[in-house]
């Protein structure tokens, strides 16, 4: 089938309203509310666009975990960025929704140091910043890598490439998260509230399915994979409440279309190579053993930190803010104080407001009735 | 901190209307401007329209148009959508140095081209260049004035039960230009919707009962919508899968995380009409080069006052408020 075609399908399912109705029959036979938590911002957007949380409530309550990106990147990691742009020659590139997040003093972003005359880039691939880099020699190139195992294996392909091509300009501010750990941390906090696990499709691609099988394995978790189109995630919620109903978490894959049991080994080599694990500080979460990645020593040259003498910066949350909290899934977007009054996406406060894939701009954009 | 310009102020949204209320309407302050509609209505001889509008695109040239097409048709356009017969246009133009002098005629082209299809005069101007490295090639403002052909157009006069309706489908310039921009692939596949609307608007006034008019450029037909109900006693409510999207604006969107609800347009309008007179306005436009993929896409409501509400496909309700920060800048 071609592939536009499918995912047609996958939009605009025929039979949903069948699929909500099952849902919200198996949970209702559980007799409570069941709670189950999407990591990934792709999710987030989905859930919030198609209406998906009025169509499922009261009988199921989907929550946002830590799976923006933007969200996740504590305000140390963008001090850092804001310092690098001030230093004379060095061009910072970087994802476009990242230029809106303040660092630790609020409405200090790279868009208004930009604003002011620094030298930052927009770009949609880390390759585009190594070719900022081969285009002019003169200026340092910093890439603000952020992101998740489907950031991290582009970012290894371009430090792989910036160091075949001998490029002495290009480095990295490696900020990348794995999910793993981030996810047994998660499990194994006192206020964790979800009863099952919708994994990230776009992850699973990269890892394979069976990267989530420590989710019922170790913690007891249903887990199924999903896609991104509203029948996808449908699919996955009425897998996870019949497991629930069941009494045996395991893990499916709803996404075979796209995600393999074993995952992208071209894309694991080259994240292998050039990154390793490393301990790492997650904005709300506090540092986390071996959640993020580091560039391994014999690419040691890529790094900013090593390159431009970063001391770690601790980072300071706005005062107020709940993002912590969003993050964990222990408090709703609209039940923080800021929401919507002092933090909007026009004004952020939070990095959740800020990122289009915020669990609080979703809120704000998508506002559900 | 000082407060300064940023690239959101010109996004069409939130901080652009923010820099319009806060700064402009005051300093500029008179009773013809304080509506804030997309033309301005005057005393002349008889009530004349009279609006302006500048460009900035980049690329100058895109799929569907270029700068001197977007800055005919915009100035006709808004003062269309003000109910104006459209006369006369002022054309300033803002140079960068080393713009090639045949581009500049390809320019002027374009723009005698799109007077004349508008029924329009170009009948004063003024050119000005600036040194390389100040400008991007080409900035045009161009200024119009036409004679008012149906008064009382605005949101004062919409009422609950009105049908909202579009002239065809949503986003597609935006989309084009962002495509172009980037020399993506499947870039080639999407074209820009710029037209003049004047012949769209004349139709559906001529068939009667309709309350307001907008083209929905920057910020989309989601901004547009709400600007319809925003602080108001009504609301609206819209229909997923009732608003055409074609299937390549769709595509990029997805490719580039937009929402085409969100991307600009440079060749729709946006009408709401009484109830009964819904079905003629729609066959009017649709009978009209530019106008066959017309189609209601809402219903004016009182039960959510001042917001747009949307009924997703699978029967989800979300609302749908107006852009915030620039999704896109310059590309208009």
């Amino acid at each position: 089938m071609p592939w536009e075609l499918s995912e047609a399908a996958f939009r605009a399912p025929a039979g949903a309203g069948r699929l909500i109705a099952a849902i919200r029959e198996t949970a209702r036979a559980l007799g409570r509310p069941v709670r189950l938590m999407e990591v990934c911002g792709t999710h987030t957007m989905a859930i919030a666009k198609a209406g998906l949380r009025s169509l499922l409530a009261p009988e199921v309550e989907l929550l946002s975990g830590p799976g923006c990106p933007v969200c996740v990147t504590p305000a140390g990691g963008i001090d850092a960025a804001l310092a690098l742009s001030a230093r004379p020659g060095v061009t910072v590139a970087s994802y476009g929704d990242l230029l809106r997040v303040p660092g630790s003093n609020p409405g200090d972003t790279l868009l208004r140091r930009r604003a002011l005359g620094a030298c930052v880039q927009t770009v949609y691939s880390p390759m585009d910043a190594v070719e900022l880099a081969a285009a002019d020699p003169a200026r340092q190139v910093v890439f603000l890598a952020v992101g998740f195992e489907t950031t991290a294996h582009g970012t290894a392909a371009a430090v792989l490439e910036a160091a075949e091509r001998g490029l002495a300009n290009f480095s990295l501010l490696c900020l990348l998260k794995r999910t793993e750990p981030v996810l047994r941390a998660l499990a194994a906090a006192p206020d964790f509230a979800a009863d099952g696990l919708l994994c990230p499709g776009h992850v699973a691609a990269i890892l394979g399915a069976e990267g989530f099988a420590f989710l019922p394995r170790d913690c007891g978790l249903p887990a199924v994979v999903a896609g991104f189109e509203a029948a996808d995630i449908l699919y996955a919620v009425y897998r996870l409440v019949c497991q629930l109903a069941a009494g045996r978490p395991a893990l499916e894959n709803e996404y075979t279309r796209v995600v393999p049991a074993q995952g992208n080994a071209a894309a694991l080599a080259a994240v292998g190579a050039v990154f390793a694990p490393a301990d790492s500080v997650w904005r709300g979460l506090g540092a986390i053993p071996q959640s993020g990645y580091a560039l391994r020593p014999e690419y040691a040259a890529f790094d900013a930190a090593v390159r431009f003498g970063l001391a770690p910066a601790p980072g300071a949350e706005p005062p107020g803010c709940r993002c912590g909290q969003v993050l964990r899934g222990v408090c709703r977007p609209a039940a923080c104080p800021l929401f919507g009054k002092a933090c909007t996406p026009a004004d952020p406060v939070g990095p959740c407001m800020v990122s289009g894939e915020g669990a609080c701009a979703a809120a704000y954009r998508y506002g559900e009735l | 901190m000082q407060d300064i310009i940023t690239l959101d102020h010109g996004s069409g949204g939130l901080k652009t209307s923010q820099l319009i209320d806060e700064i402009l309407v005051p300093a500029f302050a008179n009773t013809a401007l304080a509506d804030l509609g997309d033309a301005a209505i005057v005393p002349g001889g008889g009530p004349l329209v009279f609006s302006t509008d500048s460009f900035v695109v980049t690329p100058w040239r895109f799929p569907g148009g270029d700068i001197g097409k977007l800055a005919v048709c915009g100035t006709v356009n808004d003062l269309c959508m003000a109910g104006g017969d459209p006369k006369y246009l002022s054309c300033a133009l803002i140079l960068e140095e080393g713009f090639p002098l045949d581009d500049l005629r390809a320019v002027a082209a374009s723009m005698a081209a799109a007077a004349r299809e508008a029924g329009v005069q170009i009948v004063t101007g003024d050119t000005k260049v600036v040194a390389r490295g100040q400008g991007d090639g080409v900035y045009i403002n161009t200024a119009g004035v036409g004679v008012l052909r149906t008064p009382g157009l605005g949101r004062a006069g919409l009422r609950e039960g009105d049908a909202v309706l579009i002239s065809g489908s949503a986003g597609c310039h935006g989309a084009a230009v962002l495509m172009a921009r980037g020399g993506l692939p499947g870039g080639a596949a999407l074209q820009s919707d710029c037209r003049c609307l004047r012949a769209l608007a004349a139709a559906a006034l001529d068939a009667g009962g309709v309350r307001i008019l907008r083209d929905p450029t920057r910020g989309g037909v989601a901004t547009t919508l709400n600007e319809f109900v925003e602080g108001g006693a009504l609301g609206i409510e819209l229909d997923e899968t009732a608003i055409p999207v074609d299937a390549p604006v769709a595509a990029a969107c997805d490719l580039l995380g937009l929402d085409p609800l969100y991307s600009a347009c440079e060749g729709r309008l946006l009408a709401v009409a009484a109830p009964e007179s819904a079905a003629a306005v729609l066959a009017a436009l649709r009978a009209l080069p530019g106008g066959e993929g017309a189609a209601r896409i809402g219903t004016v409501t009182a039960r959510r006052p001042g917001t747009v509400v949307l009924r997703t496909a699978l029967g989800g309700s979300r609302i749908l408020g107006k852009l915030t920060g620039a999704q896109l800048p310059r590309i208009c």
